[in-house]
C-alpha cells in the first residue's frame, strides 16, 4: 500500500527530525510513501483567523491535487496541518455555500476537489493499518527500560473524536508497551503546549510548557515523546527559558514518536536525525540488546 | 477589570429605545453573524447554559481578561465591541478543549476565530497586536512562497514588534542552524501563482468592504438582546 505524503512547512525546518523519522519508519515497514508534489502551506489557523474561504481554498488545493494523484489516503504528521485538512473536509462537506464558493476558487486554477481524500495522522496509520503486532514482529530492538511520557497534544485528537479518545488516547502507550517500553502516568496527554503563543505571549506559554515538564518528570519520565511539531519544539527548544524563569532544572529529551519507533526498528540515529535533537537521548542499555 | 466596566454601563445607559441595541452595537453584530454563520452548528451558540465547562477547561484562560464563558454572556447581552476589545480572543490557543467537552456542543474555538476575523474587519484589534502581526506576516509569506518560512516569519515579526526579543533568540536560533533545523533559503513552490490566482478571486468573490473604525460607544451597551 502507498500512501501520499503531506509533510507541511514545519517538517521542512524544525521540525526536519520528524521528517527524516518518519520516512525511515515507513521504510523500514516497506510502505509506500510518496510525497505529494508541489504541495501547499495548509493555512495553519493563522490563515484561518484571516479569511475562511480563502483558508479551505489554500488548503483544499493540496487535497485537490492528492485527489487527482489517485490517492486515498493523505499523511499528515504535524498536528496544525492535520487539524485544518480535515476541518477543511469537514466544513466543505456540512457548508454547501462555503463548498460553492471554494469549488469557484479551486475552479479559478483548474482544480476540483470531490472530497475523496482521507486525511489521516500517520500514529493512526500505523497502528490501525499496520497494526501493533506486524510492528513488533517488524522490531529490531526491545525497548525496555525507557520510560516515556506519552504526549499527543491538542490537535489530533480534537475537535473531532478522530481515531482516538479526545482527552486519554491510549494508541502511542499501547504501540510502545507493546515493544516493552512502559507509558507512564500522564494525564496531560492532550493538554495544550500553548503553539505559537510562543511568540505572541511566551509567559503564558512557558507556564503550560513547564507543568508538561513538571507532570512527566515527577511521574518518572525519562524522555517525552510527542506527535506534533510545535509541541516537540516548544517543549524541547524551551526548557533553558523555564529553568531561567522557574528555577528549575529540566533536561528532559523529547522525541517524535517516529524516532521512539524507528530506534525499535533498527534504523540508525542519523536515519533518525536524533543528533538533531537538542537535548540527547541515550537508550537504555537493555532496549539495545537485540 | 471587565466586571468594573460592565457594572459601570447601566448608570451611564442613554440607549434610545429600550430594548434595541445602539447603532454601532448592531452593526458589529451583524458582522460577527455574518462570520458565525459560515461556521456549521454555528448557531448553537444560543444554546449555552453558561455551566463554565470551557472556561474550567481552558488551559489559557487564567491569562484571558474575559473568560470564554463570560464571551458568550456578552455577544447574549450586546456588548460585542467589550470582546472584541479583550485580549481573551487572541490568546485562545486553539486546542478544543472547550469544544469537545461543551455540554451543548457549541463550537466555542470556532466561533471565537469567527470574533478574530470580525474584530479585524473592523479595525479593533490594538495597533501593533502580537498575534494579528503574526497572522499578517505568515500570510504574507505563505502568499509569496506558497509555503510558511519558519525563519522569516519569525524575523519579520521581532523586527517590528521586538527587536530585542530577536537578540534572546539568538543562541537559540544559531543552536538550530548547526542542528540543521532551519532552513535559511526560502524556496518557493511551483504553484505560486495558483496561490496568488486563488487570492485574487477570493477578493472578487464579496463585495469589498471598507474597513471602518467603530466609535468606541463607551455607555451605550448593555442592554439585553435577544441572542
Amino acid at each position: 500500500m502507498e500512501y501520499i505524503y503531506y509533510p507541511g512547512c514545519s517538517l521542512e525546518s524544525a521540525g526536519k527530525p520528524y521528517d527524516e523519522s518518519l520516512r525511515a519508519v515507513f521504510r523500514a515497514l516497506d510502505l509506500g510513501l510518496r510525497e505529494l508534489e508541489d504541495w501547499n502551506c495548509c493555512g495553519a489557523t493563522m490563515y484561518m483567523s484571516v479569511d475562511e474561504a480563502l483558508s479551505m481554498a489554500i488548503s483544499a488545493r493540496n487535497l485537490a491535487l492528492a485527489e487527482q494523484a489517485g490517492f486515498r489516503d493523505l499523511i499528515a504528521p504535524c498536528s496544525a496541518c492535520y487539524t485544518v485538512l480535515l476541518k477543511t473536509n469537514r466544513f466543505l462537506r456540512d457548508s454547501p455555500e462555503l463548498r460553492a464558493k471554494v469549488d469557484h476558487l479551486l475552479g479559478e486554477v483548474g482544480l476540483k476537489y470531490g472530497l475523496g481524500v482521507n486525511v489521516r495522522h500517520p500514529l493512526d496509520v500505523l497502528v490501525n493499518d499496520v497494526g501493533t503486532e506486524a510492528i513488533a514482529s517488524a522490531a529490531k530492538r526491545k525497548l525496555d527500560g525507557v520510560a516515556f511520557a506519552p504526549y499527543y497534544g491538542c490537535q489530533i485528537v480534537r475537535p473531532e473524536r478522530g481515531f482516538d479518545d479526545s482527552e486519554f488516547p491510549s494508541t502511542m502507550d499501547r504501540l510502545f508497551q507493546r515493544l516493552g517500553a512502559r507509558a507512564v502516568y500522564f494525564p496531560l496527554k492532550t493538554r495544550c503546549c500553548g503553539g505559537m503563543l510562543m511568540t505572541t505571549f511566551p509567559d503564558v506559554c512557558l507556564q503550560l510548557v513547564k507543568d508538561l515538564l513538571e507532570c512527566a518528570v515527577e511521574n518518572g519520565a525519562h524522555c517525552i515523546i510527542t506527535t506534533c511539531p510545535l509541541c516537540q519544539v516548544n517543549v524541547e527548544s524551551y526548557q533553558k527559558r523555564v529553568n531561567k524563569k522557574f528555577g528549575t532544572a529540566y533536561q528532559v529529551p523529547v522525541m517524535y514518536f517516529t524516532q521512539l519507533l524507528g530506534h525499535a526498528l533498527g534504523c540508525s540515529e542519523t536515519e533518525l536525525g536524533l543528533q538533531r535533537n537538542l537535548v540527547p537521548w541515550k537508550a537504555p542499555i537493555s532496549a539495545l540488546a537485540a | 477589570m471587565a466586571t468594573a466596566r460592565m457594572s459601570a454601563s447601566p448608570t451611564k445607559f442613554h440607549a434610545p429605545v429600550p430594548g434595541t441595541l445602539p447603532a454601532p452595537e448592531r452593526e458589529l453584530r451583524r458582522r460577527f453573524l455574518e462570520e458565525a454563520e459560515v461556521v456549521p452548528g454555528g448557531e448553537r451558540i444560543s444554546q449555552c447554559l453558561q455551566c463554565g465547562t470551557c472556561t474550567g477547561s481552558c488551559p489559557v484562560s487564567y491569562a484571558m481578561d474575559i473568560s470564554p464563558r463570560m464571551v458568550i454572556a456578552l455577544f447574549r447581552a450586546g456588548q460585542i465591541e467589550e470582546i472584541l476589545r479583550s485580549r481573551t480572543i487572541w490568546i485562545c490557543a486553539s486546542c478544543y478543549m472547550c469544544t469537545t467537552r461543551c455540554p451543548q456542543s457549541i463550537k466555542i474555538t470556532d466561533l471565537l476565530y469567527a470574533l478574530k476575523r470580525t474584530a479585524i474587519d473592523a479595525g479593533l484589534y490594538p495597533e501593533q497586536f502580537p498575534v494579528y502581526l503574526l497572522s499578517k506576516n505568515f500570510v504574507r509569506i505563505v502568499n509569496r512562497f506558497g509555503r510558511n518560512q519558519e525563519m522569516l516569519l519569525l524575523l519579520f515579526y521581532y523586527l517590528r514588534r521586538n527587536p530585542l526579543g530577536l537578540l534572546r533568540l539568538l543562541p537559540l536560533g544559531i543552536q538550530m542552524i548547526r542542528k540543521g533545523r532551519i532552513s535559511l533559503f526560502p524556496k518557493k513552490i511551483k504553484g505560486v501563482e495558483a496561490i496568488r490566482t486563488i487570492l485574487r478571486a477570493s477578493k472578487s468573490l464579496e463585495l469589498p468592504r471598507e474597513k471602518q473604525a467603530v466609535p468606541y460607544a463607551e455607555g451605550m451597551v448593555g442592554y439585553r438582546a435577544v441572542g
